[in-house]
């Protein structure tokens, strides 16, 4: 059942936890999912609905927003060509043409070994290094053909899998967030108006100061 | 909460210009609002009054100047300020306005010819007044599957969505059920459910009426007429005792549809799906259409002219009152019937037959004296804001929908405080404030507790509990939802529930909470034991009504006759010689079925008058056809008294005849004389004889009370508050009195006699003084042995009744069938497991059934709903007993 | 040449230190510093300071950060801060240097700010796609607070604030700030009507709520430990301190430069050799965005515009994000325009019918052009089509939606039907005459009527 897993529910309660309110966690738990999955089923939305308390509809207008998330399967290599404005000037089109004859597969497609998935997608904030591309969000810069098709050779063989996680994890575990509970100050209840402590403090000894 | 109060007191206006006209508009009255009030109609389509505002299709556009130079700004986002200039119709404001009509139909399919909106639809009025209607759009239109079901009625085609937002937004905050939502982004995005769950709402259709476009439509309604072919006529909603404002909407002499009307202090526009559609019953093939009657025992019924079967009756009634007097003749039912053919019958009944064994309500409600004498609230005073709301009642999401909306509005908008006392989770419990489980029987002990110091009683959650009891010394205003919460409880728990708020907030006002379309009516007219019409008692009234009637007072009963448990008893003892069932089906709605079955076959004669052959006038000897809803002119009283009118549309089916000329009929062949010819004579009557409802007709008629009159009909024109209807000191009956004033005075009397009352409108003799409260009756619940389970019996919105079957588009929502319902742990407890059958016994009967774990349900408590269709709870309950407790065995 | 020796405020670790992430490199060069500052003041002064150093917001708007944070309103609390790392806008790119490359510094910033403002949590809305800042901002933060600079009694004093590392999931519009706190909510990025949804009165759940852009803090540490007028000493008119630069497309040398700002020129930035070295192939410029693709383009006789946010103001565009993009003489405008319109299009959020429909009928027409099927009506439909969507065709623009998306994707088609006419008239194979009025600034020709301070070489 791709409902999220024991270690994953406790961490979904672990990031629960952070906010104020359950709903505002619920893309990071989505990510969750498609990271558990590699993609986010229905069964995983239901069981968010659950967790966030709001109705399996209203988490999948949340997930259909937003480009990240896939609600079909794509293969473990999401490859991603920009083709924003500074990649245009600088050959996206003909990249991307390359890499949809070299993969076979247009774009939204993913190859027959069902190992790489092909996007076109909007500026990706390395527009100095033009034209350039992620696979599963992870950048190359200034991407030649012959780059491209290496790139593709590498993934292929499991050559970058140490710097490349598969589909949906954005970040290791070891380099999540993580709020030691010794440490925390708790997320900010909404309803209860009290001013921060520092506030009315600090102004005092400095008007004391001065 | 206090601080809104002064806030709402210093109402202020300001000055706006509008296309250069001055104009008032209240501080905060939103710009689109303030102009259409004013006679200036700004375009929109996602902008709804009874919804907050999205600016989001940004139709309604225009350039308003606060002092910095005109700005385009959507009108219904902007409130009016001091100043403020606006200009609808300059040239950018309609450049910007033109540019959205386009830019909505750039995607729109205009299938306007075979689209049901289309003739009522705002996107092709306004497409009509911008002109040239060439679109300059010549790429391919948006391809997306035309309709697709997203719920059991209601059909969406996102090709002709214009995402105006209105239909997420009424799921969402109106109805609190957000099953329908926008999915995708941008150019693509789209309404729609999750795959695989419906748009599960009771309150689905009115996403149709309030679709701006063609894009959701109604199942039943769907390719069979169009707009401009409909004949209309305004009424009211009788499938509960709400009293929704509809427009029901008809073609050739079929009801094709119903609408809800902006009834501000009702259901502003709302209704619930059953209301919505269970016109198809008006139409269904199913109903009676002629008498029909059963010559010989052990034979079917057969059809019969009405002067035959009419003429039979009567004999049989004049035979058992030969053979036993007027009590040995009973009538149960008519909370179906208009207030006319109510008072009809109750005339009948006690003016002529002369029999007080007369009950509209059939166990099921709250005894009829004391809901007559209950202070009353009206849906806004319960839903003001600021207030504190106590409910002890049915699960009013399931009975009353749309005061469940009123009631969420209230809650989530206007920081109302519902406290709720229940035995298990109800609907309303995600908006109350503090939900307190009360274990049946307990509700007055724990009313006394939340105003005591003590600790919270046992099983009551003491968080909830002392929260509720912090929110009642906070002094604000306090109302009551009073009902019969389940049916294996006693009503006596409920009344005494109500004595002990009275007692410690003598302010407190009700809104009873009885379901049944037109309960409060036919108790008005007297369809109760010791109960005459317009809210009297017997002994009180008998004078007054009798001269109304130009009878002498011996001719009415000498006394309070039986109630419907009392009738079924004695029927059932053979004490009985006829009985009536006025649209009634004691087999289904009785709480305990063996009493009715019983009662059923020990009458001499069964005479039933109704609509459809249902399961208990099947046993009858004479059936007649009445006409009902749709049918015939009338009246209704909804749950706060508030009496409005029933619109006439179509020609009753067969020679089905209405109720009230049933009654007259059949007086006829008694020997007696209703001297009743026209709903307009009865309404005449009423107001005179029915001294609740002194001066009704005339402010009936009055074009101001749109809305319908509360009875006791405010005294007018403008006077204090103390000088309306007075003769119940409890009963605040000044409500409306500013709006609903009729032109004539009305004076109404409590004993005296002034000078220049009009003897047309006094009726005869003075008035009497209506129903005082009841004393309170002793309750004390019996002691629950440790093995048993309190029963809880509660009703559902979809159910097996007669009304919703013979709607199709309804009939399937009722659950096939009800499961006993209890807390996991105690099935954890018992060693069953959720599904299992199990074996249910109770001091009335035994049987098997499916269990389910609920942990709405609290422990030692057993939920059950009662399944109209023969099911389990009929078969568990003994009328009359104050609790129900049962067992719960493995099946061996 | 106005190339100044002006200290690199924010970007100065990074470019000396290969593991500037690093809390020990951030402590071992001044890191933590300017929180220890803070600590010692009265909140209020913080807030005065920046103000004084006139830090305008880095995020697009340019609104002074330090009035923005006194439009909470007095006595309402919680009161959040959410970071703005969704850095989507075309052409940009910053923000993901400093929160990859140097997140302690933002994570100070922050600090800084939350303690100045009152806030009692603090949400840091890193965009989606940047896995590696995701990995650095949560490591920088479990760092932090094991050192005991976040969470509970911060360096031992009464200040206590979590920050909470958020992920975006891809959208563009969620940089938008009100569509940033519905998304932080866990709804569709949607952005909210002001009024009267300001975030600082009514943002996340309708708390008072500070939107902060990551550059914008990121000054905050080098502010508190050199003070305002050490800042204010930099730059120009309200354009004050440094500010970074990424300046790509046809130069030699791509790049993000953090210059002092209001003083340095377009001209600067675009040949200086120490920047991007000139126009590659030193071919001619024909234009450039000068900050990110929802800005009016400039040309030629721009460039010796300083890098205020007035003066670009007057002359018809504006600094926004940050982002310059350069498009040599080779460039095809009309296909240019049809890149930029479409991002709009595809990272339109659906609320506002002009938006939603106008800018993909733009971009279908202008898809259409392309294909060889344009005819010569259309450039008056394309004209008209903006003008229904902001109507004049004005500078600063006219909306008629809640947001500025809608409308960003009609200046490139304004401005190169006006200045490119032939490239049109070649793709439609016909002269055309246009019916519709162009008012703005932006649009007229010459355009540097309003321009103060520069002069051609
Ligand atoms: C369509 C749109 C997209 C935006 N995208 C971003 C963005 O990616 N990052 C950002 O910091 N500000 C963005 N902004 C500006 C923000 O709304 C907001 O002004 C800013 O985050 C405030 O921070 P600052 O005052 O520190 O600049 C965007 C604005 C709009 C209208
Ligand atoms: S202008 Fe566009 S992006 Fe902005 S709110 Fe409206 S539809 Fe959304
Ligand atoms: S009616 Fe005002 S924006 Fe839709």
């Amino acid at each position: 059942m791709p409902r999220l897993n024991p270690d994953n529910i406790e961490l979904a309660k672990e990031i629960l936890g952070r906010y104020p309110r359950p709903k505002s966690a619920l893309i990071p738990l989505l990510h969750l999912a498609q990271e558990q999955d590699g993609w986010v089923t229905d069964d995983a939305m239901e069981h968010l609905a659950e967790l966030v308390g709001c109705t399996p509809a209203e988490v999948l207008g949340t997930c259909s927003f937003y480009e990240m998330f896939k609600r079909e399967p794509v293969g473990p290599y999401l490859v991603n060509i920009c083709h924003g404005i500074s990649c245009h000037l600088l050959g996206a089109d003909e990249l991307l043409e390359h890499a949809e004859q070299s993969l076979g597969v247009k774009t939204g497609g993913t190859t027959a070994d069902g190992k790489i998935t092909l996007e076109e997608a909007e500026c990706q904030a390395a527009c100095t290094e033009a034209p350039c591309l992620q696979v599963n969000y992870r950048y190359r810069y200034k991407v030649a053909n012959e780059a491209f098709d290496q790139l593709i050779t590498d993934l292929r063989a499991g050559k970058l899998d140490d710097e490349i996680p598969p589909h949906g994890t954005l970040a290791r575990r070891a380099t999540r967030q993580h709020i030691p509970a010794d440490r925390a100050a708790g997320p900010a209840a909404v309803d209860v108006n009290v001013e921060p402590v520092w506030l009315s403090r600090n102004a005092d000894a400095s008007e004391a100061k001065g | 909460m206090t601080d809104t109060a002064p806030a709402r007191d210093e109402v202020s206006t300001v000055t706006v210009t509008v296309n250069g006209t001055a104009i008032e508009a209240a501080k905060g009255e939103l710009v689109i609002d303030a102009a259409e009030r004013n006679g200036v109609y700004i375009p929109r389509f996602c902008y709804h009054h009874r919804m907050k505002p999205v600016g989001m299709c940004r139709m309604c556009l225009v350039e308003i100047d606060t002092g910095r130079g005109p700005a385009l700004q959507p009108s219904c986002m902007i409130e009016c300020t001091d100043g403020m200039s606006v200009e609808t119709e300059s040239p950018v404001s309609k450049k910007a306005q033109d540019g959205v009509l386009e830019f909505l139909l750039v995607n729109h399919p205009l299938d306007c010819p075979v689209c049901d909106k289309g003739g009522e639809c705002p996107l092709q009025d306004q497409t009509m007044s911008y002109g040239p209607g060439e679109s300059r759009f010549i790429e391919e239109k948006r391809h997306l599957e035309k309709p697709i079901p997203i719920s059991q009625t209601v059909f969406l085609d996102r090709e002709r969505c214009i995402l105006c937002d209105r239909c997420t937004r009424f799921a969402k905050d109106v109805a609190g059920d957000p099953f329908i939502h926008f999915q995708d982004r941008g150019n693509d995005s789209q309404v729609n459910t999750f795959p695989d769950h419906p748009f599960a709402s009771y309150f689905s259709g009115n996403t149709v009426q309030i679709c701006p476009v063609g894009a959701l439509t109604a199942k039943p309604f769907r390719f069979k007429a169009r707009p401009w072919d409909l004949d209309q006529v305004e009424s009211t909603c009788t499938s509960c005792s709400v009293g929704c404002r509809v427009v029901i909407d008809s073609s050739r002499d079929e009801v094709l549809r119903y609408s809800g009307v902006d009834s501000d202090p009702v259901n502003w526009s709302w209704l619930c799906d059953k209301g919505r559609f269970d016109f198809e019953y008006v139409n269904d093939d199913g109903r009676l259409t002629e008498p029909l009657l059963r010559t010989d025992a052990g034979q079917d019924l057969a059809p019969a002219k009405w002067s035959y079967a009419l003429k039979t009756a009567a004999t049989a009634i004049k035979g058992g009152l030969d053979r036993s007097g007027p009590a040995g003749v009973g009538i149960i039912g008519g909370a179906r019937l208009a207030n006319e053919d109510a008072y009809a019958w109750a005339k009948l009944a006690k003016g002529v037959i002369g029999t007080d064994n007369v009950d509209a309500q059939l166990d099921d409600g709250l005894p009829a004296a004391f809901v007559l004498g209950l202070p009353r609230a009206t849906i806004d005073e319960v839903c003001a804001p600021g207030g504190t709301v106590v409910v002890y009642a049915p699960d009013i999401k399931e009975e009353l929908p749309v005061l469940f909306l009123r009631l969420r509005h209230a809650a989530v908008e206007d920081g109302v405080k519902i406290i709720e006392l229940a035995a298990t989770d109800t609907g309303l419990t995600p908006l109350a404030d503090s939900s307190l489980r009360v274990r049946p029987g307990e509700a007055a002990d724990v009313v006394a507790a939340l105003f005591g110091s003590g600790t919270a009683p046992e099983g009551v959650d003491p968080t909830a509990f002392f929260h509720a009891r912090t929110l009642l010394a906070g002094g604000a205003r306090v109302t009551a939802v009073i009902g019969r919460p389940s049916l294996a409880e006693s009503a006596d728990v409920a009344v005494a529930a109500a004595h002990r708020l009275l007692e410690l907030v003598p302010s407190v006002t009700f809104l009873p909470a009885l379901r049944r379309a037109n309960v409060f009516g036919a108790l008005d007219m007297g369809l109760a034991p010791g109960i005459l019409p317009g809210r009297v008692t017997l002994d009180e009234g008998r004078a007054h009504v009798a001269s109304g009637w130009s009878l002498a007072t011996k001719e009415l009963p000498t006394e309070t006759g039986l109630d419907t448990r009392g009738i079924l008893e004695a029927a059932a003892n053979g004490k009985l010689d006829t009985l009536v069932l006025l649209g009634a089906d004691p087999l289904a709605d009785f709480p305990d079925r063996d009493l009715a079955e019983r009662a059923l076959t020990g009458v001499r004669t069964l005479i039933a008058v109704d609509l459809f052959l249902n399961e208990s006038n099947r046993k009858a000897d004479i059936v007649l056809p009445a006409a009902g809803y749709a049918t015939t002119e009338g009246t209704t009283t909804n749950l706060e008294g508030r009496v409005t009118t029933l619109g006439q549309k179509i020609t009753a089916p067969g020679t089905a005849r209405a109720d009230w000329i049933i009654a007259a009929d059949l007086a006829g062949h008694l020997g007696g004389d209703l001297g009743v010819e026209s709903v307009a004579q009865l309404q005449d009557e009423i107001s005179r004889v029915a001294p609740s409802h002194a001066g009704l007709a005339a402010a009936l008629a009055d074009p101001a009370n749109r809305d319908g009159v509360v009875v006791p009909v405010p005294a007018g024109p403008p006077q204090p508050p103390e000088h309306a209807v007075e003769g119940n000191p409890a009963d605040p009956s000044h409500r409306g009195a500013a709006e609903g004033a009729p032109a004539e005075p009305v004076l109404l009397a409590d004993g005296e006699v002034p000078g220049e009352r009009l003897e047309h409108e006094l009726g005869p003799d003075p008035a009497p003084a209506t129903v005082t409260l009841p004393a309170p009756p002793s309750v004390a619940a019996p002691v629950r042995d440790a093995y048993a389970h309190r029963l809880v019996v509660t009703r559902k919105l979809y159910d097996h009744g007669t009304l919703v079957q013979h709607s199709p588009a309804i009939a399937a929502l009722a659950a096939p069938s009800s499961p006993l319902r209890l807390n996991p742990a105690d099935l954890d407890r018992l060693g069953i497991a959720s599904g299992d059958r199990v074996r249910v016994t109770s001091e009335r009967g035994s049987l098997a059934i499916d269990v389910v774990a609920d942990s709405g349900v609290p422990k030692n408590v057993a939920a059950l709903v009662l399944d109209q269709a023969g099911g389990a709870a009929g078969q568990l309950l003994t009328a009359g007993s104050l609790v129900t407790d049962i067992r719960v065995e493995t099946q061996s | 040449m106005t190339i100044t020796d002006a200290p690199k405020i924010v970007t100065g670790r990074l470019a000396a230190h290969d593991d500037a992430h690093t809390i020990a490199r951030y402590e071992a060069t001044d890191g933590y510093k300017g929180l220890r500052a803070a600590l010692q003041r009265a909140p209020q002064s913080i807030t005065d300071e920046v103000k004084a150093a006139s830090l305008l917001g880095r995020g697009g708007a340019g609104f002074p950060a330090g009035v923005k944070w006194g439009f909470c309103p007095p006595g309402v609390f919680p009161r959040y801060l959410v970071v703005n790392g969704d850095e989507s806008e075309p052409g940009t790119y910053k923000d993901r240097i400093l929160m990859e490359s140097d997140p302690h510094q933002l994570i100070e910033g922050i600090l800084i700010a939350c303690y100045a403002i009152g806030c009692s949590q603090a949400f840091l809305y890193c965009r989606g796609e940047m896995a590696l800042a995701h990995e650095r901002l949560g490591e920088a933060l479990n760092e932090a607070y094991a050192a005991g600079y976040v969470g509970k009694n911060i360096l031992g004093t009464d200040y206590s604030i979590d920050i909470v590392l958020h992920w975006g999931a891809g959208a563009y519009i969620v940089g938008e700030e009100t569509a940033l706190i519905e998304s932080l909510e866990g709804n569709r990025g949607m952005p909210r009507l002001k009024p009267p949804f300001f975030p600082a009165a009514k943002g996340v759940y309708l708390q008072p709520t500070v939107v902060n852009n990551v550059e914008t803090l990121a000054n905050l540490p080098w502010l508190m430990q050199h003070g305002a007028e050490a800042f204010h000493a930099l730059g120009a008119e309200n354009s004050r301190g440094t500010r970074m630069f990424a300046v790509s497309g046809h130069v030699k040398k791509p790049g993000v430069y953090e210059v002092e700002f209001g003083v340095t020129t377009f001209r600067d930035l675009l040949y200086a050799p120490i920047y991007s070295g000139g126009i590659r192939g030193d071919r001619a410029l024909k234009a450039f965005i000068p900050g990110g693709a929802s800005a009016p383009l400039f040309y030629e006789e721009h460039l010796d515009l300083p890098l205020e946010a007035g003066v670009v103001g007057k002359a018809g565009s504006m600094l926004g994000s940050g982002a310059i993009v350069v498009m040599d003489e080779t460039t095809d405008m009309v296909k240019a325009t049809r890149n930029l319109v479409r991002f709009f299009a595809r990272e339109s959020c659906g609320k506002c019918t002009p938006c939603r429909e106008g800018t993909t009928w733009l971009e279908r027409i202008l898809d259409r052009i392309i294909d060889g099927h344009g005819r010569p009506e259309d450039i008056d439909l394309l004209l008209d089509v903006c003008d229904n969507i902001s109507p004049g065709l004005l500078w600063p623009p006219k909306q008629t939606t809640i947001c500025p998306l809608g409308q960003s994707a009609t200046p490139s088609i304004v401005g190169t039907i006006k200045r490119f006419p032939e490239e049109y008239e070649r793709y439609v194979n016909a002269p055309f005459s246009t019916t519709v009025a162009i008012n703005g600034a932006a649009y007229l020709s010459p355009p540097v009527a309003a321009a103060t301070g520069g002069s051609a070489e």
